[in-house]
């Protein structure tokens, strides 16, 4: 066995993951214990997964697993934001009293299903991290489970994603076919430019796709399962799923059917645009804060793959940036979120942020730099992440993408806006809590700062991401 | 003689599932037969991919059968906890009665 260091992360967290099932169940009353050492083992994984930063491009058991930049700079994503999801919810978690050792093992199964998909390079193998991401999510979703809300939200999410991996598989199983490898490079060698057949295949994965990173028109799952769902589990589901989906799109999209791009460039700006244009007007009359953030990220991953639309490497680099801002962004707004609490109640309406700032004052500012920064304004990190995605769509002369992109960012400012002038210029309520755990005041600090100071050091992430080169 | 080739394996999944998409949007009673028809879908696949594995003689695709089966099994328990889940909360599961959440 040559290589096995570069599956250490996988390795680690798979042990983690057993040792914490059967030491959570042996030792009674342990969830504090448990949700503690998963945090602490994916910190652990996460600096192996950084100690193979330099790895440029290395295939393992028969070229169906790969390690090189991209998949190791979007596991540290991954695992980074899932040590940020996991710290800030602790206290939402004990207050409605679904602290159970399940959870942590949960997110720690669904992150490996991610990291696992992020590296595949063989249909087989990207299919089985699919759905231990999807099985795990799917517990999630519903595992606040005296609440109808939860359970209804993990219902519907279970019946949708299973349809999607369905209609993934069935893709899949025509690729294999027409090609006759599940191998990415094995396809890609393969290919026959003139065969229709394998256009269908492409097809129906890309639609297993987009339902995954909720893009229009396979959004349907995503206000209700965002609005049923604990906020923590929310949140997950905000940030991580995507980032991952988000990788195997441009993998499977860049490596075995570079060749066809004619076929797909066309529904992928199709989606891009429905995406943009349709998150942008259904969030206007929303009033649950989260089912507005579910709009306001379908329209974001709009954007994403806008930049995935142009069949370039800077378009790829564009993409991926703009995924790391939108990560902090919601990781930001969540945080905020996270904190209107009163009397161990959560509010999650619009309206119980009316005159938010006359008693919260930080709280409403980094709410405001957030929101600002969802809009898009500059010189916060929103306008960057825009700002190259739009410069890379306009370089490969797709105008009509990029205007689109811009008359939907104007209509998106909109309720971005609204919520501002009801924090700061509507009637006073009552005052929450002020008493937060320190890792939650720390997360809202960390993404606060990064927002606003971004444009002072824009080369740092540039720099890393432009190593990233998958054509 | 009649000889079964795989343009005809092809169209027994194609048809089967197309049957199980149209049974889960058509569908207005009961989750349970949204479950039957996820796993027709599967097993749709599964028919695509030994009718190809057998034709190009490679084994992969047999394998990947043995994936989806296992994988199969895991979604349709989970599933079937989840819709337990919530018939202790909503008390049916009808599926025109699946409606707190919309907006």
């Amino acid at each position: 066995m040559i290589n096995i260091n570069l599956i250490f992360p996988e390795i680690f967290i798979s042990l983690s993951i057993m040792f914490l099932l059967i030491f959570g169940v042996y030792k009674k009353n342990s969830s504090k214990l448990v949700y503690s050492l998963s945090i602490i083992s994916l910190l652990i994984v996460l600096a192996l997964c950084f100690n193979l930063r330099t790895v440029t491009e290395v295939y393992l058991f028969n070229e169906s697993y790969q390690i090189g930049y991209l998949s190791t700079f979007m596991k540290i994503l991954v695992i980074l934001s899932g040590v940020f999801v996991m710290s800030v919810s602790l206290k939402y978690l004990k207050i409605n009293n679904i602290l159970k050792i399940e959870f942590p093992i949960l997110i720690l199964s669904s992150i490996l299903g991610m990291i696992v998909m992020i590296s595949s390079n063989d249909l087989i193998v990207f299919y089985m991290g699919l759905e231990l991401q999807s099985l795990s999510l799917y517990v999630l979703a519903s595992f606040n489970k005296d609440n109808i809300l939860s359970s209804e939200s993990g219902l519907k999410y279970f019946i949708l994603s299973a349809l999607s991996s369905g209609l993934l598989l069935y893709g899949c199983s025509l690729i294999y076919g027409f090609s006759g490898s599940t191998n990415f490079i094995q396809i890609s060698e393969n290919i026959d430019i003139n065969q229709y057949s394998l256009t269908f295949g492409i097809v129906f994965i890309l639609v297993g796709l987009a339902f995954k990173i909720s893009a229009v028109p396979f959004h349907m799952w995503a206000p209700d399962v965002y609005q049923g769902s604990p906020t923590p589990v929310t949140l997950f589901f905000a940030i991580l799923p995507k980032v991952a989906a988000l990788t195997v799109l441009i993998k499977i999209l860049y490596v075995p059917f570079l060749n066809l791009i004619e076929q797909w460039q066309m529904i992928v700006i199709f989606l891009s645009i429905a995406s943009m244009i349709f998150g942008a007007v259904a969030a206007i009359g929303q009033k649950n804060l989260k089912r507005l953030i579910a709009y306001s990220s379908i329209s974001h991953m709009g954007y994403t793959i806008a930049g995935l639309s142009t069949g370039t490497n800077e378009g790829i680099q564009s993409s991926i940036i703009y995924i790391s801002i939108y990560v902090v962004m919601n990781l930001g707004f969540f945080c905020c979120l996270l904190m209107l609490k009163r009397d161990g109640k959560y509010y999650e309406t619009v309206e119980d942020m009316s005159g938010l700032s006359k008693n919260h004052p930080m709280l409403s500012f980094s709410l405001l730099l957030i929101l600002f920064s969802l809009a898009g304004i500059p010189p916060l990190a929103g306008f960057f992440a825009k700002f190259y995605v739009f410069m890379a769509v306009i370089k490969s002369e797709m105008y009509f993408l990029a205007i689109t992109g811009l008359l939907s960012t104007v209509i998106a400012a909109f309720y971005y806006l609204r919520i501002i002038k009801i924090i700061y210029f509507d009637p006073e309520k009552e005052k929450f809590d002020t008493h937060h755990n320190i890792a939650l005041k720390v997360s809202l600090f960390i993404t606060t700062i990064f927002i606003l100071f971004y444009f002072i050091f824009p080369s740092k992430l540039i720099q890393i991401v432009s190593k990233i080169n998958v054509i | 003689m009649f000889e079964v080739d795989l343009g005809h394996y092809l169209t027994l999944g194609a048809i089967i599932f197309t049957i199980g998409v149209v049974g889960i949007f058509l569908n207005r009673k009961n989750i349970i037969v949204i479950l039957m028809s996820i796993e027709l879908i599967l097993l749709a696949v599964n028919i695509n991919l030994v009718a190809f594995s057998m034709y190009s003689q490679d084994i992969t695709g047999q394998i990947f059968t043995l994936f989806i089966l296992t994988v199969a099994a895991a979604e349709a328990a989970i599933g079937l906890a989840i819709i337990v889940v919530y018939y202790r909360n909503a008390g049916t599961i009808r599926v025109e009665e699946i409606d707190k959440l919309k907006g």
